[in-house]
């Protein structure tokens, strides 16, 4: 404390709080624009400084590459349409690239490996319970992640880390920053979501990049809003098989990608408005700002970005999947094969679902499949396959009830959806479904440790939930009355 | 001088003296981007071993070490790699708290000779905190293989602070960086850095309604202009620092080194 009598002490404090309150004023009345200006004179005077004192050889001004490339992708005019157009394009390749190498694996695994494992158990004396276990739960739901979801992720992958590595993403959270900040949250979220986009458990640690507890509370919570590895099957295999069909056959891949693009994009946007809720209500408070740095352009090294994106994300995400499908199969079998009185524990529980899902223009196998795959995601589409069998019975030539069964394209399983009574609202609706509700039990977990309370985390888990029951029921009834239902 | 340090080419009065650090004559500070070889520097002058390679926010606290120039004691204090001093994360605020309230005598800010528009940035943001500074314009080999020169002359003569290029990893400059380090510490030479010029009519006016309130609470503070900006923002450890009364303190210290 500086030395001095009584009243010089009294005046200095005084004079400190008008200052502060001058400031907080200014604060108000100028706002963020403030450090947006200081920091653009800030860099326009080392610009200048730099200009003065280096010269390259030669090359008075070099043609700097990487700043043209930034200011196209980060441009306010072509940032957005690029980034969408990009997106797209990567949908549309994985969309029609993975059907072919798709029923290549349904015909090794399902129509040759299922009779051939049959047959092993037969002549090996097993009980039909056994080989109905092991052979029709286990092995058909695991063989059903791998050849479902291992060409999309194998093409999708590889692509997403190329744009990672050559430097896009954090382009991407640049041109999403500002809208970040105007919704209360904090600009890194940006990266959170991008880490999301991979797995959810991932963008939730990746939060403690935030410093202000508030807002890393807010990309926490709001990180299930970003698709993740487990939902991108779903959703592309869902908006090929309905949304691709439902229009010109030339057209098909393309509206399968913008569909694909725009429920991820709805996500985004689902993303600012939640974090603008909360940060209006339980999570008010001041906007902290950082800079983020653009790195380098890198070409991407190709042969590495393949192996590593096989390795740490393909074959990651589909051992997690198989890992979770195969006892989920042992379940789905169960349910479907333990009667209770006149017909199957899944039979019951589809039917006891049915009335409540029809609100929402789902149906109770999906909601069924829902439950069945709170442990991953990525066992959605095959648990909804299988009980759809179940369902429909023998509707469709070659299903055992019971069983799940050989679907050698997505013709096929067009077709078995369909029996099952499926529209296009139902894929609709579960391409929404898919994008809201709640997290993985992974994810849950992670995020109790993240942020250390049974509350927060109750609160992730059903705010999606109450989000997507929401969302489907306006669609379904909107479009049922379009539809002049 | 004797010894091997002292006699060593590159050093000419240079004595290392590695965790050695009580007595110091003069505090000095070690600021800089990651990835400009910073700890290099730091390894160079004390002769210690610091692990090189760090990226922001791994390091947040700050190694230290000890040299002898000219018969003169230094502390050297390596803060950690930031890209500007104006956020709230961890490492920026130890760097920024480090250079405004632990008062070292010369602050050097290590730069990328080949990056250096995007670390003058930071340059001119630690000139707003600390007057005392000397620049080391890093990475020189890199810049030549690339083709780059940087007149550092003109440079010293716009930010108004010596500027010294070197080689850290092959010890080049080390020696005229130990001078300049030395002759600042002194006041053999006197720096008047360079302040950025606001443009944005926002920024004038509020400097202009704050500034003479800081003037009148704490005459001839130097960085008034920087503490006034920080205030406007609201940044919590500079209004604590109002609150409390360590600005003046500061300040007070400030008057006595003069």
């Amino acid at each position: 404390m500086s030395t001095g009598n009584a009243p010089t002490t009294e005046r200095v404090r005084d004079e400190a709080v008008q200052l502060l309150d001058a400031a907080a004023q200014l604060r108000w009345s100028i706002g963020r624009t403030f450090r947006d200006a200081l920091v653009e004179d800030l860099y326009r005077e080392a610009g200048n400084l730099a200009d003065r004192a280096v010269r390259q050889e030669g090359r008075p001004r070099r043609f700097d590459l990487d700043r043209t490339i930034d200011r196209l992708v980060t441009s306010r005019i072509w940032g957005f349409p690029l980034m969408l157009g990009l997106f797209a394009l990567v949908f549309w390749i994985t969309i029609s690239g993975a059907n072919v190498p798709s029923s290549m694996l349904a015909t090794l695994f399902l129509d040759r490996g299922h009779p051939f494992l049959v047959q092993v158990m037969g002549s090996i004396g097993a009980p039909w319970w056994l080989t109905g276990f092991l052979v029709d739960g286990v092995y058909l739901a695991t063989a059903w992640v791998v050849s479902v979801m291992l060409p999309p992720m194998a093409i999708f992958f590889p692509m997403f880390t190329l744009l990672e590595d050559f430097g896009y993403l954090p382009r991407v959270a640049f041109n999403l920053d500002s809208a970040f900040r105007r919704s209360g949250a904090h600009g890194k979220q940006a990266l959170t979501m991008m880490m999301g986009f991979g797995c959810n458990a991932a963008g939730v640690v990746a939060a403690r990049v935030i410093d202000s507890p508030r807002e890393r509370l807010i990309a926490i919570i709001t990180n299930n809003f970003a698709l993740c590895n487990g939902r991108w099957p779903t959703q592309i295999l869902i908006a090929s098989i309905f949304i691709g069909s439902a229009v010109p056959a030339h057209f098909a891949g393309l509206i399968s990608a913008a569909a694909v693009v725009g429920i991820a994009l709805l996500g985004v946007l689902f993303s600012f408005a939640v974090s603008w809720g909360l940060s209006k209500t339980v999570l008010r408070g001041e906007v902290s700002t950082f800079s983020l740095e653009l790195p380098p352009y890198r070409p991407p090294r190709i042969l590495q970005t393949l192996y590593t994106s096989i390795i740490d994300r393909t074959l990651y995400v589909l051992w997690r999947a198989i890992v979770f499908a195969a006892p989920a199969g042992a379940v789905i079998w169960l349910i479907s094969n333990v009667p209770v009185g006149d017909a199957s524990l899944a039979a019951h529980l589809v039917q006891a679902f049915d009335p409540v899902a029809l609100l929402f223009g789902l149906n109770g196998v999906i909601l069924l499949a829902y439950i069945v795959a709170i442990p991953a995601n990525e066992i959605v589409i095959p648990t909804v396959l299988m009980l759809t069998v179940l369902v429909t019975g023998t509707s469709v030539p070659g299903a055992a009830e019971g069983v799940m069964f050989e679907l050698d394209s997505m013709g096929d399983t067009h077709a078995l959806l369909q029996a099952g009574g499926w529209t296009l609202l139902t894929a609709v609706n579960l391409m929404l479904f898919s994008l809201l509700h709640n997290p993985c039990s992974t994810t849950l977990y992670t995020i109790y440790k993240e942020t250390g309370s049974w509350k927060w985390t109750a609160f992730s888990a059903g705010m999606p939930l109450v989000l997507g029951f929401t969302v489907t029921f306006v669609v379904t009834q909107v479009w049922r009355l379009l539809a002049g239902f | 001088m004797s010894g091997c340090d002292g006699c060593s080419a590159h050093g000419g009065g240079l004595q290392r003296l590695g965790f050695k650090t009580t007595n110091a004559d003069y505090v000095v500070a070690l600021a800089g981007n990651p990835n400009t070889g910073k700890s290099t520097v730091f390894n160079a002058l004390t002769g210690l071993r610091q692990h090189t390679g760090n990226w922001p926010g791994k390091t947040v606290m700050s190694a230290e070490g000890g040299y002898s120039y000219n018969d003169t004691r230094y502390r050297l204090v390596d803060l950690p790699g930031t890209y500007s001093l104006l956020a709230a994360s961890t490492d920026e605020e130890v760097a920024r708290d480090y250079l405004l309230f632990g008062r070292p005598h010369v602050a050097v800010v290590v730069t990328d000779a080949t990056r250096l528009e995007r670390n003058l940035n930071l340059v001119l943001q630690v000139l707003e905190i600390h007057e005392r500074t000397v620049v080391c314009v890093n990475l020189m080999d890199e810049a030549k293989r690339k083709g780059i020169e940087v007149d550092d002359r003109r440079l010293a003569r716009d930010l108004g602070v010596p500027v010294v290029p070197t080689t850290a990893r092959r010890n080049e400059g080390i020696r005229d960086l130990l001078r300049a380090i030395h002759e600042v510490a002194t006041g053999e030479t006197v720096c008047r850095p360079r302040r950025v010029e606001f443009t944005a009519p926002e920024v004038t006016s509020a400097l202009e309604t704050l500034l003479p309130k800081i003037d009148a609470l704490y005459p001839g503070l130097p960085n008034a202009r920087w503490v006034a900006a920080r205030l406007v923002e609201g940044d919590p450890s500079i209004v604590q620092a109002v609150e409390s009364g360590r600005l003046g303190e500061v300040r007070e210290e400030y008057e006595v080194a003069r």
